[in-house]
């Protein structure tokens, strides 16, 4: 039963991709992780965890059994939490961790493919041009709701929440230090085109998105502003060199050193081949 | 039934295989609500057992992340938006469908009708888009935030409403032509026509309408969660942001584990509940009266 479901919580194109390879040509006889066979890369991969880095992991996964037709790369979902507790207990080759990684996981290995940041956005005709942590703490808290009372023309402020479970709610909340019972939203929304949708719709309100996405649709017209944090400029310069706080590393682990396999996986998804795959899912590449 | 079987030559009788053949079928179908139903409470279980039924409606608030379930804030949002939009499209269906029958030239009747139907066929997201990007920010000039009860009300009517229309124009096609004529001859005017013997002899018709479109409303989930802006709370006025059950299980099933994505099954037991109990009295209200 639960297994039925972590292939619907896994994005459908991969998981039925995964289910007519399967179909089609029998489940591989060795089906145990850290496969033993002779040609190391051959075999099944097996990856767990977060549910922010799953959809990219999955397209790198597609290119890299193009690349090496004979390797099946499996990619569930199921939060960070599990990424680590699969790859402790083995059940998986490979886990994803979509934060810092904690002083007792410092057993684990862990493989940074990239960064996530996360952006305050505004309406391009917002006259507010910066405010800091304090007033969007306050925004958010429902204690300041006009826009005058930051720096702006008077108007009540419209307050743009994302639902819960996303990973760009947990990077907000973690770097505010809020609660989501503190938060006083107007809006709940889901993915992050809706959040920009319902921001440039709205000349008063103030929402969070990823960083990429953002960039990305300010530069197509969108009438969207980010917003400067802690006095750093909101860009993917900012989030790949460290400097922007509101960010995040997405990381691979493995129990021991990576060989064969896992290891040949671990420095594709780390290489420059990827970059663009990792572009595309608005998240920002590392500098290697 | 024996003159029946000694005409045929075959062993099976067209009439036989034919009803083996919709047993089969009514078998499938029936099966698949029940599979549904034990499905839904399967996965329900663990935060039912973990939580108890009772914390879904006592709860302080639903942040599932911080362990509150408190479920009847959707579920008073789900009824209003329900409500608003089948006391709005109703009246505007029939009457719409009544124009159509008895008024509108067969020129214009014929566009019209096909352009109803079209209504109808448009994909709910595309609704709910064009709702965010004119709607919401119209709504939003008149009264801020602007994704609103309201909105949502009014993307749901004119979803339904193609619904109740085409399903009043269907029953008063029905209406037999021997009353028509019967009113013509005794110079009874149009609208008295109307009202005192299509409507009554159509009853059955519009009511099926309206549960269908109830169901509709009660069921859709894209449009309204672009435009009723899911902010988890019992509206106080129209221009109140919503969340319904069916925008919550969508909005918060992809990156849900453990005991929230059980309580989102729950969302969708509570669901299923409000839809049977609709049902039911649809059926008691219906009992005797209508189609006797």
């Amino acid at each position: 039963m639960h297994r039925s479901i972590d292939l619907i919580r896994q994005n459908i194109p991969g998981s039925l991709a995964v289910l007519c390879i399967v179909a089609l040509l029998g489940t591989p006889e060795s089906v145990t992780p850290q496969t033993t066979a002779t040609d190391p890369l051959s075999g099944k991969l097996a990856i767990t965890g977060a549910s922010t880095l799953a959809p990219l992991i999955a397209e790198i996964g597609k290119r890299f059994e193009n690349l090496y037709p004979k390797v099946r790369v499996d990619v569930q979902t199921g939060g960070s939490s599990r990424g680590v507790a699969d790859t402790r207990q083995g059940l998986a080759d490979i886990g994803m961790v979509s934060r810092v990684m904690k002083d007792e996981e410092k057993d684990l290995h862990a493989f940074p493919v990239a960064r996530d940041g996360v952006a305050i956005i505004l309406h391009k005709e917002n006259p507010v041009q910066a405010l800091t942590d304090e007033q969007v703490v306050t925004i958010y808290k429902g204690k300041i709701t006009d826009w005058k009372d930051v720096g702006g023309k008077h108007a009540p402020i419209t307050v743009v929440n994302k639902a819960e479970g996303r990973s760009t709610v947990e990077v907000f909340l973690h770097y505010f230090r809020l609660k989501n019972t503190d938060v006083r939203a107007h809006v709940v929304i889901g993915d992050n085109e809706q959040g920009i949708k319902t921001v440039a719709g709205n000349r008063h309100a103030i929402g969070y998105v990823s960083i990429g996405t953002a960039e990305y649709d300010e530069s197509q017209g969108v009438p969207i502003k980010l917003l400067s944090v802690g006095g750093v400029a909101a860009s993917t310069e900012t989030v790949r060199n460290g400097t922007f706080p509101m960010s995040r590393p997405l990381h691979l682990v493995t129990r021991t050193v990576p060989v064969g396999l896992a290891k040949a996986f671990i420095e594709y998804a780390q290489s420059k081949a990827v970059h663009d795959i990792i572009k595309q899912q608005y998240f920002v590449p590392l500098v290697d | 039934m024996t003159s029946l079987s000694s005409n045929t030559l075959s062993r099976w009788s067209t009439d036989e295989l034919l009803c083996w053949v919709l047993r089969g079928t009514a078998a499938i179908v029936g099966t698949i609500v029940l599979l549904i139903v034990v499905f839904l409470i399967l996965e329900a279980l663990p935060a039912l057992h973990h939580l108890g039924l009772l914390r879904f409606f006592t709860d302080p608030s639903w942040h599932p992340a911080e362990g509150l379930y408190n479920l009847t804030p959707m579920l008073w949002g789900t009824l209003f938006a329900m409500t608003g939009s089948v006391l709005i499209a109703t009246p505007l269906g029939i009457l719409s469908a009544i124009f159509c029958h008895y008024y509108a030239p067969l020129a214009l009747a014929r566009p019209y009708r096909r352009l109803i139907e079209l209504l109808a066929g448009i994909p709910s997201v595309v609704y709910g888009f064009w709702g965010l990007v004119v709607l919401v920010p119209l709504i939003a000039e008149i009264q801020p935030p602007g994704p609103s009860l309201l909105a949502g009300i009014l993307i749901l009517t004119i979803m339904i409403l193609p619904t109740i229309a085409l399903m009043a124009d269907a029953s008063f096609a029905n209406v037999p032509q021997q009353y028509l004529q019967g009113a013509a001859a005794l110079g009874i005017p149009r609208w008295a026509t109307i009202r005192n013997i299509v409507l009554p002899a159509a009853k059955s018709g519009l009511f099926t309408g309206v549960t269908l479109e109830i169901g509709r409303a009660i069921g859709e989930t894209m449009a309204i969660l672009m435009v009723s802006g899911n902010v988890v709370q019992t509206p106080s006025s129209l221009f109140d942001p919503i969340r319904t059950l069916t925008a919550n299980i969508a909005l918060e099933m992809a990156y849900a584990l453990g005991d929230h994505r059980a309580a989102l099954f729950v969302s969708g037991l509570v669901l299923m509940a409000v839809i049977i109990a609709l049902a039911v009295s649809a059926e008691w209200i219906t009992r005797g009266r209508m189609y006797g």
